[in-house]
Order: C-alpha cells, then sequence, then structure tokens
C-alpha cells in the first residue's frame, strides 16, 4: 500500500506502464506515454524496446525528451532511420506491438478525434493539430493504449471527425477494412480502465481506488456499462511513484498536472 | 566547379513567388535561418509543404509568405499549439491540404522516386480520405484488394540542413534522418545549408554517411547554427526555451511583428541572429562530445 499520494498524470501512467509486458516493441510518444514505457522499462520490462516516430529505434533515454525528436533520444539508440522506413517497415510492416495514442475526444467505440471539433471540415469551429502518425499506429499497432483525463467533452457517443480508427460502428466494421491491428485495447483514465467488449463498444472493466462507477458516468457522454465483475486496480506504488518523480520527470514537467 | 554561394544569393536564385517549398528536418535540422532569409526577402504566395509545420513555417505564415500549407501536424512540438497557423486556417484566410505522417513522407517517397503514387495499406479511419480529394484508392492488381494511394509530391525548391558538406554538396547526415533524403531526391532544386563546409577528402572518408549527393544539389551555403531553435545533432541542442516562449509571442499579431522586426528584418543573417542571442544562451545549448567508434572501410 501507497505512503504517497500521486496525481491523476502519476495515475495514469503508472496504470500504462503495468499494460506493457516484457519484450514489447512501443511505438513512443512524448509526454505520458514516454514517462510510462521508461517506467516499465525500469520495472517488470526490462526488455521494452522503445521506437520513437522520428525514426530512433531502441532508444536510451538519459534524460526527459521534451519533443518526439529530441536528440537524447538518439545518443545511445540502436538504430535511426528516416521517417519512410519507420513508418513502413517497422509499423506498416507490422512489426510494432504497442501503440499509445491520444486526441481530443474519443467514443463509445474508441475512434478518436485529433484534427476538427464543431462546424465541417472545411469551416471547423476549432482546428486541433491533425494526425501526425495516429492514424496509421491506430490502424497497424498489434495492441493500441489511450491516455486520458476522464472528461465529458474528452467522451462524446460519436465523434466530430475520425482521425484514427477504433472500432468505427463496431468490430465487424474495422475487420471489413482489413487494417491489420488489433485497435484500442485499454484506455486509461483518472477514474479507472475501460475495454472494448466483444462489439467493440468500451466498458468500465476497472476502477481506481476511491473512484466510483457514478463518476465515471457523469463524465462519459454516453451510457456506460461496467462490467459484472468490476475489478480495483492496484494503487500505485512508492517504488513506481519515486522513480517517475525523482528519476523520469525530475522537473514535473508531465506529471504535475491535476 | 564550386557550388557554393551565400544563403541570401541562394534564396534570390532559387526561391520565387509562387513556388512550392520544401523546408525539410523532423524536429531536427529545421533550417530556420533559411527562412528567415525567405520573409526578408518578401517572397509571397508560397506554398509551404512540411510533415509538421512547426516555428519555421508558423513565423513565414505570420509574415505573409504564404498562400497555402501542405502538412501532416499543425502543433508547436511539445508546448501544444501552432497559433498563427491554426488561426489563418481557422478563420479561411490559408489553404490547406492535409495528410497523415505516413501520406507526407509517402509522397516526397512517390516524387524522389519518379513515381506518379505511391499505395499506403488500408488504416480504417475514412474521414481524411474522404475530406482530401488527392487521397484515392486503386485496386492491388495482385490481390484484388483497395489500397490507399497519395500523389507524388515535387517541390520547386527543397532547403536541406546538414551537419557536413563538401563545395559540391555532397551532404552528411547523422541523427534524426527524418524526409531529408526524400526531400532532396524529390525537389527541382535543392540548396544545402550546412554547419561545416568541409574538403571532399572527409566526406570520401566515410561515403555511407552521404545521405544526399552532390549531383542532385543546385547551392550549397555555409550557415552554422541555422537550424536554431531546433537542433544539430552533436552541435547544440534543441532550444525548448524558445519553443515555450513562442506560445507566449504568438498569442497575438503585435508582439509577432516586434519579433520578426527584431530577429528577422532586424538582422542581415544568421550569424548576426547567433550572435545576437548572446554567450548565455550558446551555452546553454551546447553539448558535449560523444563519439562513434571508427569503422575501417579498408584500403583498397
Amino acid at each position: 500500500m501507497s505512503e504517497l499520494t500521486y496525481t491523476a498524470s502519476e495515475l495514469m501512467c503508472i496504470n500504462a506502464a503495468r499494460l506493457l509486458r516484457d519484450g514489447d516493441v512501443v511505438f513512443v510518444g512524448v509526454g505520458l506515454p514516454n514517462l510510462a514505457c521508461n517506467l516499465a522499462r525500469r520495472t517488470h520490462a526490462p526488455n521494452l524496446q522503445l521506437i520513437y516516430e522520428a525514426g530512433v529505434i531502441g532508444a536510451r533515454p538519459s534524460r526527459l525528451p521534451l519533443s518526439i525528436g529530441d536528440p537524447t533520444l538518439v545518443s545511445g539508440a540502436v538504430s535511426v532511420c528516416g521517417m519512410f522506413d519507420i513508418f513502413s517497415q517497422y509499423l506498416q510492416r507490422g512489426n510494432i506491438d504497442v501503440g499509445f495514442l491520444g486526441g481530443a475526444q474519443i467514443d463509445r467505440f474508441g475512434n478518436i478525434n485529433a484534427t476538427v471539433i464543431g462546424g465541417d471540415y472545411q469551416n471547423p469551429k476549432v482546428r486541433l493539430p491533425g494526425s501526425g502518425g495516429s492514424q496509421e499506429i491506430a490502424g497497424w499497432a498489434n495492441r493500441c493504449y489511450i491516455m486520458t483525463p476522464h472528461q465529458k467533452r474528452r467522451f462524446p457517443e460519436k465523434v466530430d471527425f475520425i482521425t484514427s480508427a477504433g472500432f468505427l460502428g463496431g468490430r465487424a466494421q474495422r475487420e471489413s477494412t482489413g487494417a491489420r491491428g488489433g485497435g484500442p485495447l485499454v484506455i486509461v483514465t483518472n477514474l479507472g480502465l475501460m475495454e472494448p467488449d466483444e462489439s467493440g463498444e468500451l466498458v468500465l472493466t476497472a476502477l481506481h481506488p476511491g473512484c466510483t462507477f457514478e463518476q465515471v458516468q457523469e463524465n462519459t457522454g454516453w451510457q456506460v456499462r461496467a462490467v459484472p465483475k468490476l475489478r480495483a486496480t492496484e494503487p500505485p506504488l512508492d517504488s513506481e511513484l519515486r522513480l517517475l518523480r525523482e528519476e523520469l520527470d525530475p522537473g514535473g514537467i508531465y506529471l504535475k498536472g491535476s | 566547379m564550386s557550388k557554393i554561394c551565400s544563403l541570401t544569393e541562394a534564396i534570390a536564385s532559387y526561391v520565387h513567388d509562387g513556388d512550392t517549398v520544401f523546408c525539410a528536418g523532423f524536429t531536427h535540422l529545421i533550417p530556420f535561418a533559411a527562412g528567415h532569409e525567405i520573409i526578408r526577402q518578401g517572397k509571397k504566395n508560397l506554398t509551404l509543404a512540411r510533415a509538421t509545420p512547426d516555428l519555421i513555417y508558423d513565423q513565414m505564415v505570420a509574415a505573409g509568405c504564404a498562400k497555402k500549407l501542405v502538412f501532416s501536424y499543425i502543433g508547436n512540438p511539445g508546448v501544444g499549439s501552432l497559433r498563427i497557423v491554426r488561426e489563418e486556417l481557422e478563420a479561411g484566410r490559408l489553404e490547406w491540404e492535409e495528410y497523415s505522417h505516413f501520406g507526407m513522407i509517402s509522397r516526397l517517397q512517390a516524387g524522389a522516386a519518379g513515381l506518379p503514387f505511391m499505395p499506403m495499406n488500408q488504416t480504417a479511419a475514412p474521414d481524411l480520405e474522404r475530406s482530401n480529394p488527392n487521397i484515392r484508392r486503386v485496386k492491388d492488381p495482385y490481390s484484388g484488394r483497395d489500397v490507399i494511394t497519395v500523389p507524388a509530391l515535387n517541390p520547386d525548391v527543397g532547403i536541406i540542413h546538414v551537419q557536413r558538406a563538401d563545395q559540391n554538396g555532397n551532404a552528411q547526415v547523422w541523427g534524426i534522418l527524418g524526409e531529408q533524403k526524400e526531400a532532396a531526391f524529390a525537389s527541382r532544386n535543392v540548396i544545402i545549408t550546412a554547419e561545416e563546409i568541409v574538403e571532399e577528402d572527409v566526406i570520401r572518408s566515410d561515403p555511407n554517411r552521404t545521405l544526399i549527393p552532390g549531383l542532385i544539389v543546385k547551392a550549397v551555403c555555409h550557415v552554422p547554427h541555422c537550424a536554431h531553435p531546433s537542433y544539430t545533432q552533436g552541435y547544440y541542442d534543441r532550444d525548448n526555451v524558445f519553443y515555450l516562449n513562442w506560445d507566449k509571442i504568438s498569442e497575438d499579431r503585435t508582439s509577432v511583428n516586434t519579433w520578426l522586426d527584431e530577429w528577422v528584418h532586424g538582422v542581415k543573417d544568421a550569424g548576426e541572429y547567433w550572435q545576437k542571442l548572446g554567450p548565455e544562451t550558446h551555452a546553454r545549448l551546447a553539448v558535449k562530445p560523444r563519439y562513434a567508434a571508427p569503422v575501417n572501410y579498408g584500403d583498397y
């Protein structure tokens, strides 16, 4: 049992780290996914292979990377390749086990919007950054994980624009496209874990310590279902929190949030 | 014959109003000094293509150089929103064409290989394909399944920053390679900016490190620190402080114009810009060396 209190970001990061298996080849983004992967590598998954979309394979960053192409990713890495190679030979070819995704909106079937909100594509109310690498990560990584704060505006029933595919309108629809990846497997929020059921709909499968189903429902834009055997996640361990705070993000750049 | 000239001459000779320009570099080696020179020369109606427009295109759009943007991710990397570009797109003042990262690099790869288009596997995400008529499908003649296609991108000008080049434009790069090679081979005119100009012997001592051969290069410019506030592996670090500052500066147009007046129009070239940054910034961005083990090519 933990003695220390923790932030929402720390809670999500630790739970995401625990989803990674030793030996996984992970396509890593900066921020919380980077911390989760490096935490897993320093704890239960020492053989995790970190691949960054800038084209760095087997990175061992010795400081906290502040951008997707931070030079610390290169020094001491196993290999560096160009952008075409990383997306084709690594991602499209099927050499990536795990991808991390984020976005402004995630819907009932795990579809992600990072492109536009409101209006239409040509005349959006809010213009978001766009796909970057996420469209292909969502399509082709064997397993995808999403970390996001649990807020109603982030979980609409249907996203305004599908930047990256979850299960579209249901698993069968995704499968009919022939996309090779397995789609989103777990959504880690500050309240608990959501996972797709057999139809592809996200259902609540676990709650973090002290969190309730009612909180989840209040902060989700559709009628959420919970699995009959709702689990409780293990509280963050002091050792996990210390690694994150003292070694991985000592300035609290990504972990201070909420 | 030497292709060495000043960056001012190279931009004046090869960048024309209305051109499609590709300033290469994925986070690494972004040729900011070239962007600033384009602003100083008042180029107009450019189509600016890059996977991540980054601050370089935010600044060029703010300065009125751009008619259109071709991109795959419009954020301030590691910070947040790319404010000027976003504002111009939302207001409908800037045309745009959008892809995923893989779509962008596939367009360049097709352009670099002399192909009309590049096929990509389906990702299951339908909406960008619906929104951009340049993203199409063809039937794979072998399996009969649909593949997604994007058209070749052949910029009028590609500007590529490198660690070192010789006077003929043979250019060596290490660290993140991004789309440097594809952008060079895809472009009609290639401008190389280099941290160092070296003798041909230095290039020939390590031919595997040459990413861009001089035979496709038009101009070679010696521009140390060209990539600031991005970085050049082994030469200087990324100026993350400036990336954060830009988030504040770009909150309003007056402060953007003041910044452009002081840091772009107010300096003659990249050398003056770097001096103006001052010794504290220089020290903050300095990097300790970490050398590769030498390789033996053999004396045949």
